[in-house]
């Protein structure tokens, strides 16, 4: 009796401690639940999903390209790399190719991208260990990167830069010197980051021997990137599965001896250099042409076609004719401005006083009853109907064909052929792998991420068990998650 | 009536021998108290705008020219600020744990002597004194973080009491040296004992002590790379994290009123304090400049190096920081304390 009462009095139990997802050093919104012996832990189980915003899901109902953004959504801190990795995973689906100007471009944009990521990475990774000055020190190099991006497509982060069948827009002559500038500069700053870190004795004392893997356990775990790489598994998709420019360029593959948290440190240290190096050359080998395909089923073309009408300087009436209007309300319905009002069965008319000239109305029309007048704004309505009766220049007709076919591409999306995909690209983080099942239509039956930061979360357990408290801290940091991407 | 029908002519002397006494006390007090705040207040901006240009950027600039209304700013944000209590907490211990650890810290600046002539209280234990206030600070952290009742700030109360307490250890053994070479627990006798001796100050025969005191110091005020209580990469700030307004603030003053303790003792015990060492004081001129001028430089010296510190390195782990001061510091202590005394019987 008086046993099993002592027993009760000092019965040792571990400290259940609620580490986010609300915590400054989880990176955003990972919640690890740790059982703590004292300062040991006992059992760590990651949460994840508070950062779900669907994602997979939200790529089923829109159409191939109007799905891209949303990649940029996933790894914010390197959106370029993802949207990277999205459109060539599509491209290989629809069976094209992109230029080798726009390959080339990509590839100069992804390297930027693994650049700034592994900036902050280093920098968050640092800060969490304790070194405040690492962190600013990288910030004004991914400034610079940053900037960069928004010369080129107006975004810093969410860029959506790359598009299916190439990029966006050519990259200006100012671009590619600012850059040149950058990648002699950057290998002196990367040692100035390893003078605080890297040969500093607390450094060395908090990440070698933390969170050691072995390489077979590694791969089993699912690893990749310099994650795995870190464990000495010479593992790299842009050297196995070379897409884009990778297989014109040479670069190595830094890897580690040991697995633990100091070794991938120094990979993706050592990454940021070869990163510098294949900028170079790919700003010295950029070929010239053009940087989208000439594939106008699968690809956006350029809007200049549509100027004559979208222009902005251009003044444009919308006038309906009233012979051949059905009276159907598809265009009533369509009208963003609610400018256009009728009676069903009954010829519509335009309010011209709320039109906006978007030509909503114009793409909707079935029966060609739609008219574009030039220069129409401001008129009365018996001085526009005289004026629809004149021919529309040829110009005008030109433009609105295209417009219409731009219209119809936009909204149903290209068709894919049927099937099933999987293409891999090497992101800062890892392998980041898109799944698609295409039954033929516009959209994807089903798109699944493989997210190199949800299969990371998953090792922490494996990292963290018997090592202290902090130690978990520095695991966050070695794998380098995202939430975004993890959660999707 | 008269006065001295009352009370008699010596005790009425005496009394107002007393009075006055007392008056310059409080005005001592009010003085060093007004001193301290300040110094607290514009503490931070000097952290800030050190750690801000170390790290290519500029610190506070909004308020006032380049920013040297911040602290005033802060102050009042502070002021006005929610007090939130958590429901849970253990609410007069709650309230207490501030107080204590402020007022340990602020009880320090009546033995520090800050001029030949300026101190409050010239007492003869007043290394001693120190000592055993900074212990009574770790009574405040540890209440603070048991009546948070939040694991974190327990955790923080835990880490940051064997800390201090093992840190104290070494502290204490590297100043044994001091001790032994002056001869006195007095400060201001210290600092006359540097000011005699031939080297000027202890700083150089006493270097290992004053290196193991000085990161024992760091330590002791849970400044990084030894932040572990309030390591905010994982106990989100430690001991504090529940407290909130002003009883935040006290904290805030605690800690950088005994970073400034933590300086004056370096400079009291190991740097001479408010005297110069003969060989500087040959350079002409140089002695019209009052003593409180260089006792402030080097004490703001020494806070710089602080700063300096923060902005280089990483911090460590709490078994290191234990290993560190348990198997190295506190045997490198004892060794000085050895080799000093038997100097001293030597020679």
């Amino acid at each position: 009796m008086i046993r099993k009462e002592a027993e009760k009095i000092f019965e040792t139990r571990e400290l259940n401690v609620n580490m986010g997802p609300q915590h400054p050093a989880t990176h955003g919104v990972l919640r690890l639940v740790l059982d703590i012996d004292g300062e040991t832990i006992v059992k760590v189980t990651p949460y994840v999903g508070y950062l779900h915003r669907g994602i997979e899901k939200l790529g089923e109902s829109l159409s191939y390209f109007q799905a891209l953004p949303l990649t940029d959504r996933m790894d914010y801190v390197s959106a370029m790399s993802n949207n990277i990795g999205y459109c060539v995973a599509v491209e290989k689906l629809f069976g094209i190719e992109a230029p080798e100007r726009a390959k080339f471009i990509r590839t100069i944009v992804g390297e930027m991208s693994r650049i700034a990521n592994h900036l902050l990475w280093l920098a968050t990774h640092a800060l969490d260990i304790g070194a405040m000055t690492v962190f600013l020190y990288c910030f004004r190099e991914r400034e610079w990167i940053l900037d960069l991006y928004e010369m080129i497509c107006g975004a810093r982060l969410t860029v959506t830069y790359p598009r299916v069948g190439g990029v966006r827009n050519d990259v200006p002559q100012e671009f590619l010197d600012s850059l040149w500038k950058f990648t002699e500069e950057f290998p002196s700053r990367i040692l100035e980051y390893e003078t605080l870190i890297d040969q500093n004795r607390i450094w060395l004392l908090r990440t070698k021997g933390i969170g050691v893997i072995s390489a077979e356990e590694a791969v089993s775990w699912g690893m990749t990137g310099p994650t795995l790489r870190g464990s000495g598994v010479p593992y790299d998709i842009r050297k196995h599965m070379p897409y884009d420019a990778y297989d014109k360029v040479e670069f190595e593959v830094p890897i580690g001896t040991e697995g633990d948290t100091y070794d991938r440190y120094r990979c993706r240290m050592l990454e940021m250099r070869q990163s510098n190096k294949i900028i170079r050359q790919c700003i010295e080998k950029l070929p010239t042409g053009p940087v989208m395909a000439d594939e106008p089923k699968f690809t956006l073309q350029p809007k200049d076609m549509m100027m004559p009408i979208t222009h902005p300087t251009k003044e444009m009436a919308y006038f309906i004719d009233e012979k051949k209007c059905k009276g159907c309300g598809m265009c009533l319905r369509a009208c963003p401005a609610k400018a256009i009002f009728g009676e069903k069965k009954k010829p519509h008319k335009i309010d011209q006083a709320l039109c906006l000239q978007c030509a909503t109305c114009f793409v909707t029309c079935k029966f060609k009853a739609m008219k574009i007048i030039p220069g129409g704004k401001g008129l009365s309505d018996e001085k526009l109907a005289e004026l629809a009766a004149a021919p529309v220049p040829e110009e005008i007709t030109k433009a609105a064909e295209y417009l219409v076919r731009q219209f119809e591409f936009v909204k149903k999306g290209p068709r894919a052929p049927e099937g099933e995909l999987y293409v891999a690209t090497e992101v800062p983080k890892g392998e980041l792998g898109f799944y698609f099942v295409s039954d033929g239509s516009g959209k994807p039956y089903r798109m699944r991420l493989r997210a190199p930061s949800f299969i990371h979360a998953g090792c922490l357990p494996r990292l963290c068990i018997g090592h202290l408290v902090a130690d978990v801290i520095a695991a966050i940091g070695t794998i380098d998650i995202v939430l975004g991407e993890c959660d999707r | 009536m008269d006065i001295s029908n009352i009370i008699d002519q010596q005790t009425l002397d005496a009394l107002i021998k007393f009075g006055i006494n007392l008056l310059i006390i409080i005005l001592k007090i009010a003085v060093v108290l007004g001193i301290g705040l300040l110094h607290v207040a514009y503490a931070t901006y000097f952290e800030r705008k050190v750690i801000g240009h170390m790290q290519v950027r500029l610190g506070p600039m909004r308020v006032g020219p380049h920013g040297l209304l911040q602290p005033i700013a802060d102050g009042l944000k502070l002021f006005f600020k929610e007090d939130i209590i958590p429901e849970k907490a253990d609410k007069p211990v709650f309230y207490l744990g501030p107080v204590i650890f402020m007022a340990a810290a602020m009880v320090n600046l009546s033995v520090i002597p800050f001029s030949s002539h300026f101190v409050i209280a010239n007492i003869n234990v007043g290394l001693l004194f120190i000592f055993a206030m900074a212990g009574m600070g770790v009574y405040g952290i540890f209440i603070s973080g048991w009546a948070s009742n939040s694991k974190y700030a327990f955790i923080g109360g835990l880490r940051s009491s064997a800390q201090v307490i093992s840190y104290e250890i070494a502290m204490g053994l590297s100043l044994v040296g001091v001790m032994i070479m002056s001869g006195s627990l007095n400060l201001t006798d210290i600092v006359r004992a540097q000011e005699e001796s031939i080297y000027g100050m202890f700083a150089i025969p006493q270097i290992v002590g004053f290196v193991v005191f000085t990161i024992a110091a760091v330590a002791e005020t849970n400044r990084t790379p030894f932040d572990m209580p309030e390591a905010e990469s994982e106990l989100v700030a430690g001991y504090f994290t529940e407290y909130s307004g002003f009883r935040f603030a006290l904290f805030f003053l605690g800690e950088y009123i005994a970073m400034f303790i933590m300086a004056s003792m370096a400079t009291v015990c190991f740097l001479g304090g408010w005297t110069l060492p003969w060989y500087i004081k040959v350079i002409p001129f140089i002695n019209y400049v009052p003593g409180i001028v260089w006792f402030l430089m080097k004490v703001y010296a020494f806070i710089f190096f602080y700063y300096w510190i923060r902005a280089t390195v990483p911090r460590y782990r709490y078994d290191q920081l234990m290993g560190i001061g348990w198997k190295i510091l506190i045997p490198v202590a004892l060794a000085n304390i050895l080799i000093t005394g038997l100097v001293k019987i030597l020679l």
